[in-house]
């Protein structure tokens, strides 16, 4: 990581004032390398640490190992919440009001707000903030905007390390909204301890609530807009879908809950339904077996990231070129010449 | 993963003219840039702790209020109070020439006035804007 060190001075700014100019170079000296300080300043809930270890883990650092280690330690300790649900629905605002409840209960606040990137310039406009100005300078609230950077599941890629992170800066609740999504991005479910899905009225009929996808994964349905008409009949259709499916003692029965965020009407309940939730998952056992999946599918996306890496490697190599010319000239086939790249990796 | 430009793009004071605001952040965005924008009526100090908490590597602030001499030198005081001076400051609004050299003498970069291209804007970050990391 080579942080700011390039960066010029701009030639027409007139930036000569000597104070500006050392304390660029005391950054370079402190930043330059040094993750033990950042972590040890992110535990004590410096700001400017923690938002600088979510970029080495945004941009894939070569220091992410170092940075995931440093942060193991304190893994495990937070309450991680996902709210998610169509644009436009709600998930900001509702976001804001939770923290400001959570904050009235004294805890300390993460939160992570997926924005979609461009799929033709790979920018972004973050403006899920917007909602929440009024904690920006409450010293127990960070809140960190992410750009989805083309990952298509509601999430970028490095919205699970921003987690550890933030757990090792000593959130007690992590709120992680997602992209505003359709029907199918579900990623959120193997992130979060406690999914909430937010649905507004006049969104779709019976048959929208009972399809496959993201109505599957909430394990509390935030019915928000309630004041606007519709809101009890889609109150009805997703009691109804969940009446028809077959749920076994014990298990868990997704909450219903009605909420009007920008008049900061139902948040109680959504946090009542939350904690209950919790509850369930520690008396249940299913709290260890969230969590675990959650670390399996952590450990499959880097091992995966790592070994494409390494494919791509490859292709500076002789090995695939060799052996695209053996599959070329019909000496080998394509499903030997794979197992052949993958031993050799 | 790349790393990209991240700009928090803010409307400092009470004016509500932001869709030269706008304007400017859809173009950085179209420019490839992560825009964080914040919306109106933003104090100096959310300002600075938005960019601090977003790890921005610049601010761009619009003022068409004509309060650019108050807010802009207190974004640059709260910077370097925050030891995060090394986050560009630049803007745009309608800014009397004589206030651009004061403003430009006391750590604002750059600032843009009426008429300025979003071209020249986005070449403008692109030459002296850095991400942190290689």
């Amino acid at each position: 990581m080579s942080e700011r060190t390039e960066r010029e001075l701009p030639a027409e700014s007139g930036q000569t004032a000597e104070g500006h100019e050392s304390t660029r170079i005391r950054h370079r000296v402190s930043r330059r390398h040094d993750v033990p300080t950042l972590v040890a300043r992110a535990r004590e809930g410096d700001a400017r640490s923690v938002a600088r270890l979510i970029t080495l883990v945004e941009n894939g650092d070569p220091a992410l190992p170092e940075v995931a280690a440093a942060l193991a330690p304190y893994a495990g300790h937070a309450q991680v919440v996902g709210l998610t649900g169509s644009p436009g629905v709600g998930k900001s605002t509702t976001t804001n009001e939770l923290v400001k409840a959570l904050r009235a209960a004294g805890r300390r606040v993460g939160v992570l707000a997926v924005d979609p990137s461009s799929p033709f310039t790979g920018g972004a406009i973050l403006g899920d903030r917007i909602r929440m100005q009024e904690h920006t300078t409450d010293r127990g609230v960070y809140i960190r905007s992410m750009s989805s950077r083309g990952q298509l599941g509601g999430l970028s890629a490095a919205t699970p390390q921003a987690v550890r992170v933030l757990e090792g800066a000593g959130c007690e609740v992590i709120l992680v909204e997602t992209v505003g999504v359709g029907q199918a991005e579900v990623e959120i479910a193997s992130l979060a301890d406690t999914t909430l899905v937010l649905l507004a009225p006049g969104m779709g009929d019976a048959i929208q609530a009972v399809k496959a996808g993201v109505l599957e994964i909430a394990d509390v349905f935030v019915i928000n807009k309630a004041d606007r008409p519709g809101a009890d009949a889609t109150y009805r259709d997703i009691q109804g879908m969940l009446g028809l499916g077959e749920r076994a003692a014990g298990d868990w029965r997704p909450q219903v809950v009605r909420a009007t965020a920008v008049r900061a009407e139902g948040i109680d309940d959504v946090l009542t339904a939350i904690e209950k939730h919790r509850t369930w998952l520690e008396t249940s056992g299913n709290l260890t077996a969230r969590r675990e999946r959650r670390a399996s599918v952590e450990v499959e996306a880097i091992a995966l990231g790592t070994l494409r890496a390494r494919i791509g490697d490859l292709k500076h190599g002789t090995a695939l070129s060799t052996l695209a010319s053996a599959v070329a000239a019909g000496e080998i086939d394509p499903y030997a010449a794979a197992e052949d790249l993958i031993k050799g990796l | 993963m790349q790393a990209r430009i991240r700009v928090v793009v803010a409307k400092p004071g009470l004016d509500g003219h932001d869709r030269g605001a706008k304007v400017v952040a859809r173009a950085l965005r179209d420019a490839g840039m992560e825009v964080v924008y914040t919306g109106l009526h933003q104090t100096p100090e959310q300002i600075v702790e938005t960019a601090i908490q977003e790890d921005a590597d610049a601010i761009g602030l619009s003022v068409l209020s004509g309060a650019h001499m108050t807010l802009f030198r207190r974004v640059i005081e709260l910077l370097a109070e925050r030891d995060a001076g090394d986050i560009v400051v630049f803007g745009g609004g309608i800014i009397p020439a004589d206030d651009i050299a004061e403003l430009e003498s006391l750590g604002v970069a750059k600032l843009f006035t009426p008429g300025a291209t979003t071209a020249s804007i986005i070449e403008w970050v692109r030459a002296n804007v850095t991400t942190p990391v290689a």
